[in-house]
């Protein structure tokens, strides 16, 4: 989608972080990154050591941890966890699901020296 | 392009300066043909030097939390200022600008004003401009949305009154503008009947952010062999809630009920204040 907007916006989080800890270098990104939140890790991967370079993250390692899709289903009023964005129910089949989680796209923590 | 800064095309680079992402704002340098609003990419890296052994610092931040911040200090000047902002988002040619530009016109007498967002040309906001409404373009560059940060300028830039009705027509794409928070009371999707059926299930957030979905273009569903009944369902499959109405903005069918939604929400609006 917009991967390199979104690694702009890592990048101004990390720059703002490296200078309230005095860090040096940042050697880690760690990412969380929900199954619903339309993020192509290739693509993000891709525009990762542009956006980076000239940072304290230049060079720095991206790891995206999964975070699992949750939804509302409409028709039996349970929350279930669901593959696809259009996976049906699996309790009751039914095939209108909101999702309540699997959306997110964090920064979870940077390993740094 | 302009010359000094490497970015966009002069013609809409107007006010005499225009914003990049990076904030910096380039001033006195160009033509001045109307309040738009240029953003093209800027680069920003600052290194900081330091020392310390291998760590971890926790984070825990969403990554466009920037936008969101701005985003809620954008909502909360709409607040003051009781106005509403309905954010317009669908793909490019389902007919945003022809549906504002009927919607100003069937609107007469409610104060109003138009945040036009394009990659490149001004050509939006002079449309709406021509029906007597105030309009600002924005132009992204190479971006495939608008962000909080734009919404913010190009507010400044039109001053909306208290009491009136914000149009932010997004860029036309059914993808990213679903992600990014401008401030808006409302997302409202436009979906043309030419587009097909299925649309809602190909690119479900768009239609999952959206409170109304207006089908548009229903002169032409006899020439286009669509269902419309398919194209609700297939809309509330992704979005059980979704609000729904079928209209024409070319010939004004379904109009009453959308000038309608949009004045009761004005109503809620003032009356939350």
């Amino acid at each position: 989608m917009h991967e390199m907007s979104l690694c702009e916006g890592i990048r101004s989080i990390v720059e703002e972080q490296a200078r309230a800890h005095a860090v040096a270098r940042v050697t880690r990104v760690r990412l969380e990154i929900g199954r619903f939140a339309g993020v192509e890790k290739q693509a993000l991967s891709f525009a990762w050591d542009i956006v980076m370079r000239g940072t304290p993250a230049e060079g720095a390692e991206l790891v995206m941890l999964d975070v699992p899709g949750q939804a509302l289903c409409f028709d039996c009023g349970r929350e279930v966890d669901i593959e696809e964005r259009l996976s049906p129910c699996p309790l009751c089949g039914g095939g209108k699901l909101v999702p309540t989680g699997g959306q997110e796209m964090r920064i979870k923590d940077l390993e740094v020296i | 392009m302009c010359t000094v800064c490497g970015c966009g095309d002069a013609a809409t680079l107007d006010r005499g300066f225009h914003f990049h992402a990076d904030g910096t704002i380039h001033a006195n340098h160009h033509h001045h043909h109307g309040p738009d609003l240029h953003f093209g990419l800027g680069a920003a890296g600052v290194s900081v030097p330091g020392m310390s052994q291998a760590r971890l610092i926790e984070v825990e931040t969403a990554i466009l939390s920037k936008n969101d911040q701005l985003a809620a200090v954008n909502r909360a000047r709409l607040a003051v200022l009781r106005t509403l902002a309905v954010n317009l988002v669908s793909s490019p040619g389902s007919g945003k600008t022809t549906l504002l530009c009927r919607t100003v016109g069937e609107l007469q007498g409610v104060p109003l004003a138009v945040i036009e967002g394009d990659q490149q040309t001004a050509n939006d906001a002079e449309r709406i401009r021509a029906t007597g409404a105030p309009a600002v373009q924005v132009n992204t560059g190479k971006g495939c949305h608008l962000d909080a940060e734009m919404v913010a300028r190009a507010m400044d830039a039109l001053a909306p009154r208290t009491g009136s009705l914000l149009f932010i027509e997004n860029v036309g794409n059914l993808v990213c503008p679903a992600g990014f928070d401008l401030g808006e009371d409302a997302k409202v999707a436009v979906l043309s009947v030419t587009e097909g059926e299925d649309k809602p299930l190909k690119y479900p957030d768009m239609f999952t952010a959206a409170r109304l979905a207006l089908l548009n273009k229903i002169d032409l569903a006899p020439y286009c062999d669509v269902d419309l009944d398919l194209y609700e369902a297939n809309l509330r499959r992704v979005n059980p809630g979704i609000e729904i109405i079928r209209l024409s903005a070319r010939t004004g069918e379904g109009f009453g009920a959308w000038t309608g939604w949009l004045r009761a929400q004005l109503l809620a609006k003032a009356l939350a204040a």
